[in-house]
């Protein structure tokens, strides 16, 4: 990512937290009080800290998810149900085998909720590469079919005993530790960031993938099989949700709980757009807004406002990094006369 | 504009300066058009014509300089201004509405209505017989556009310039859509509408058509005028070589061919096309190593189909494709390439290269999973710049360096980037679709010579061109494919461009006697 890339978030999230500080000034609190407290919540001391970054683990692979079927050129908005579809699977797996040892249950428990959001990832890559149907509209529908699946699952299938619809607590064995106040299952999440990153860079099936997603035509034309890209970048995609799914339910919350994970998934879109479809700028976007999810009850306690300030400025984020001319007006680059270079110099 | 006196030019230019970003694309540029004359602008691909005509036409506004129209300096800020001061414009992609009749789209912005509100479909059509006995132009008023073949389309487009009384015309490379026949009937009305009075400016890069029609030639080369001149005073080479600024090979010199045996057999094949109508009907073909077979044609007669289902890319209804004597029909592309098919594909920027790519990894798009360029699935970008580099030298592709996005070279640049690609994989066959198409002559001519030299190490070449020069002067044997059939195949030797180009649009070869 060049310079001039990376400038275009930062500017878009200063300009959002000014907006922002508008908003709250104009109902009756401090901004300065409220960002102080926003930033004491999520990263003065290391439970803050940790709290963050538990916020932001999920963010972190539901932003990947999103931004690598997008070097292929797919548009993966059903994070949500593979991620949900990952969750459960892995609680499963977590309280439904016992004596093993951790070393292996833990991983197990991952890996077998990831291979189920891969799953789940796959079907509208096949859907798409075998009967042309697009992806926008196929992972929508899963969504509503994952939650009602999940929600189906944990309410009658492997239901806990008792009023509250969820599944039982995974067994320790199951549990990705702590470190310290830090989750362990932030660092998988950096280490699948840095693994997306490279598989792109520096392997074949990576030249594959961003040829087929710049270019499907003559990606096609040089022997790349597009289908076969499709399904295979759309199940990887749903791999890192589901695995995000199965971080949060073996690292955070101990078992499935429906609705627990509502949004996370679309988070992700947020995210892959703030760090701009790359995979190491997923980290720092996600701890972003896992910072504001962390600090918000923090800002409501001691400024008085509501934490769904922090939704606002994340939606406003969101505005001007999808609008970046605004951005690019504040940089005082001249985008259209590049434009016309590029497009129509020459006879 | 009887006022005028016969000295001043019907539409000027002067001093047009004209930048984009960092790049010069119009340098003091002067032209001055008669009333009644042919003036042929002459130029590569990025000279600066089109720059200047769009700032002729109001659709760009110069940095510096003024435009003058019959004498008078004119501010030409958008395509109405230009319109309203007489000036018409014949683009090189038509702003037809194909679903609109002739009359229709002649009129259009301009409608003739029977007390302000009606269209009046009568006037609108009388106008466009009118116009269309004055100046030799005939076309049915009634006739839906997309019905039209191209020729008789870009007639619509001049009657619509001179349904608003353009004195001034503009055509932006109107020859490139044309068959060699609907070219000489193009040629004859420009010839006629100038007798009427009308200024012509006619954009070309085709040096035959400047000598036979133009009155005047001003020949620009990057971004400036390097020249003015008249067909009577020079030649094709000496055109060549003001555009160029060194002198052309214009005709490939090439030994004749010694064939081998037979590497391509294409046994009756047919194929659809995305519609599903058949494109492809029955056709056969050989190519023989050492040989080029020229496939001239007019667009839409099945190449793009037939180019398709040979390379893999297209599924064949029924018939053969053999390699070297091995059945590849149904196969991959991957698997057709393997064997030792390579194809330079007709739309290089869709088709051809991933423009987002650097020249190096668009130098591998076919090889990039293979050693040396791969190991076990992990590239070895190593390897991969140090083969784009020595592609880059020994094809003489201009780009600042190997990492550079393909899309930021040229036309001609990009295209030696494809044949770098496809020649240097040690292929058996090449398949060669309109090889040539927009890039400027030095690029032409090196890829000429690259098919020839290819030829004569043992490489077999299909090549299929609009361009019947190209055909002509590079194939040793040359088919004509018409309604996807191939309708006749002969040694080159055996057919002049006359016959070929009857054979294009009537599919048929008898000699008619005449």
């Amino acid at each position: 990512m060049n310079i001039r890339s990376a400038l275009v978030p930062v500017l878009a999230v200063a300009l959002a937290i000014a907006v922002g500080a508008v908003i709250i000034a104009l109902s009756g609190s401090s901004p300065v009080d409220a960002y102080r407290a926003l930033i004491e919540g999520s990263l003065s001391d290391p439970k803050s800290i940790g709290r963050t970054l538990e916020k932001a683990t999920p963010l972190v692979m539901g932003g990947l998810a999103v931004a690598f079927a997008f070097k292929a050129g797919l548009f993966n908005i059903g994070g949500q149900g593979q991620l949900v579809v990952g969750a459960i699977i892995a609680g499963a797996v977590g309280y439904g085998i016992s004596d093993l040892p951790w070393i292996i249950h833990a991983p197990l428990a991952l890996l077998v909720g990831a291979l189920a959001g891969a799953a789940w990832g796959a079907i509208p890559g096949v859907l798409k590469a075998t009967r042309g149907a697009h992806e926008v509209i196929t992972t929508i529908m899963l969504n509503f079919v994952a939650l009602n699946l999940t929600d189906w699952l944990a309410s009658k299938v492997w239901r806990e005993p008792g009023v509250i619809v969820r599944t039982p607590r995974i067994e320790p064995s199951a549990e990705i530790p702590r470190w310290g106040e830090i989750p362990t299952g932030f660092f998988l999440a950096v280490v699948a960031a840095l693994a997306c990153w490279y598989l792109l860079r520096g392997t074949t099936f990576g030249f594959e993938i961003q040829s087929v997603g710049l270019n499907a035509d003559a990606a096609r034309y040089a022997g790349i099989s597009v289908r076969r890209i499709f399904v295979t970048t759309m199940a990887i995609s749903g791999m890192l949700a589901g695995l995000g799914g199965a971080i949060e339910t073996n690292g955070i919350v101990g078992r499935y709980e429906p609705g627990f994970n509502a949004g996370l998934g679309f988070e992700g879109i947020t995210i892959a757009l703030l760090a701009r479809t790359h995979p190491l700028g997923v980290i720092p976007a996600a701890i972003l807004i896992g910072a504001m999810q962390a600090g918000g009850s923090m800002m409501q306690f001691k400024a008085d406002v509501q934490p769904e300030i922090t939704k606002i400025i994340q939606a406003l984020i969101l505005v001007f990094v999808a609008t970046p001319i605004i951005v690019r007006w504040l940089l005082n680059k001249r985008e259209a006369d590049e434009l016309s270079v590029s497009s129509t110099w020459g006879s | 504009m009887s006022q005028v006196s016969e000295a001043t030019p019907a539409l000027e230019a002067i001093g047009i300066h004209k930048r984009f970003g960092g790049v010069v694309a119009n340098d003091d540029v002067n032209l001055r058009v008669e009333k009644g004359r042919i003036h042929a602008l002459l130029g590569e691909n990025g000279a600066g014509k089109s720059t200047l005509v769009n700032i002729l036409f109001g659709l760009y506004r110069a940095d510096r300089g003024e435009v003058r129209v019959a004498g008078e300096v004119v501010n030409l800020g958008r395509p109405r201004d230009a319109i309203d001061r007489g000036i018409g414009m014949v683009h090189q992609h038509f702003q037809l509405v194909p679903v609109l009749t002739v009359a229709e789209n002649v009129v259009l912005g301009d409608e003739p209505s029977r007390s302000h509100t009606m269209f009046d479909f009568g006037a609108a059509r009388r106008a466009v017989q009118e116009l269309g006995e004055r100046y030799g132009l005939e076309v049915d008023p009634e006739a839906v556009v997309e019905d039209l073949p191209v020729g008789t389309q870009q007639r619509v487009e001049i009657l619509r310039s001179l349904y608003r009384r353009a004195d001034v015309l503009i055509l932006d490379e109107p020859t490139a859509v044309l068959t060699p026949q609907e070219t000489d009937q193009l040629l004859e009305v420009l010839r006629g509408l100038a007798d009427q009075g009308v200024a012509i400016v006619f954009i070309t890069h085709k040096l035959r058509e400047v000598l036979a029609i133009a009155d005047e030639v001003t020949v620009m080369r990057d971004g400036r005028v390097v020249g003015s001149t008249t067909p009577g005073e020079t030649d094709e080479a000496g055109l060549a070589e003001m555009m160029v600024g060194r002198s052309v090979v214009l005709r490939v010199s090439k030994t004749p061919a010694s064939p081998a045996a037979t590497v391509l057999r294409v046994n009756d094949l047919c194929v659809d096309d995305d519609r599903g109508l058949r494109a492809v009907n029955e056709l056969s073909l050989e190519v023989r190593a050492g040989e080029i077979l020229g496939v001239a044609g007019v667009e839409g007669n099945g190449q793009r189909e037939l180019v398709e289902a040979v390379t893999g890319l297209r599924s064949v209804v029924s018939g053969i494709v053999e390699m070297d004597g091995h059945n590849i029909t149904g196969l991959s592309p991957r698997q057709i390439s393997e064997l030792g098919m390579a194809h330079i594909p007709e739309n290089r920027e869709k088709h051809g290269l991933v423009g987002a790519h650097s020249v190096a990894d668009n130098l591998v798009l076919n090889q990039y999973y293979r050693a040396p360029f791969a190991r076990r699935g992990f590239r070895r970008m190593d390897t991969v710049t140090e083969h784009s580099r020595s592609l880059v030298a020994d094809y003489d592709i201009r780009t600042p360096d190997v990492f550079t996005p393909a899309r930021a070279l040229s036309g001609g640049n990009k295209q030696k980037t494809i044949a770098a690609r496809e020649f240097s994989q040690g292929a058996r066959l090449l398949v060669a679709a309109q090889p040539t198409r927009g890039i400027d002559v030095g690029s032409i001519e090196f890829v000429h010579q690259q098919l020839i030299d290819q030829r004569d190490r043992g490489l077999a070449v299909l090549l299929i061109s609009a361009e019947l020069d190209e055909i002509l002067s590079l194939s040793d044997r040359i088919g004509v494919i018409y309604g996807g059939r191939l309708v006749v195949v002969a040694d080159a030797s055996d057919l002049d461009r006359i016959r070929i180009g009857r054979i294009m649009t009537t599919g048929s070869h008898d000699t008619p006697a005449t």
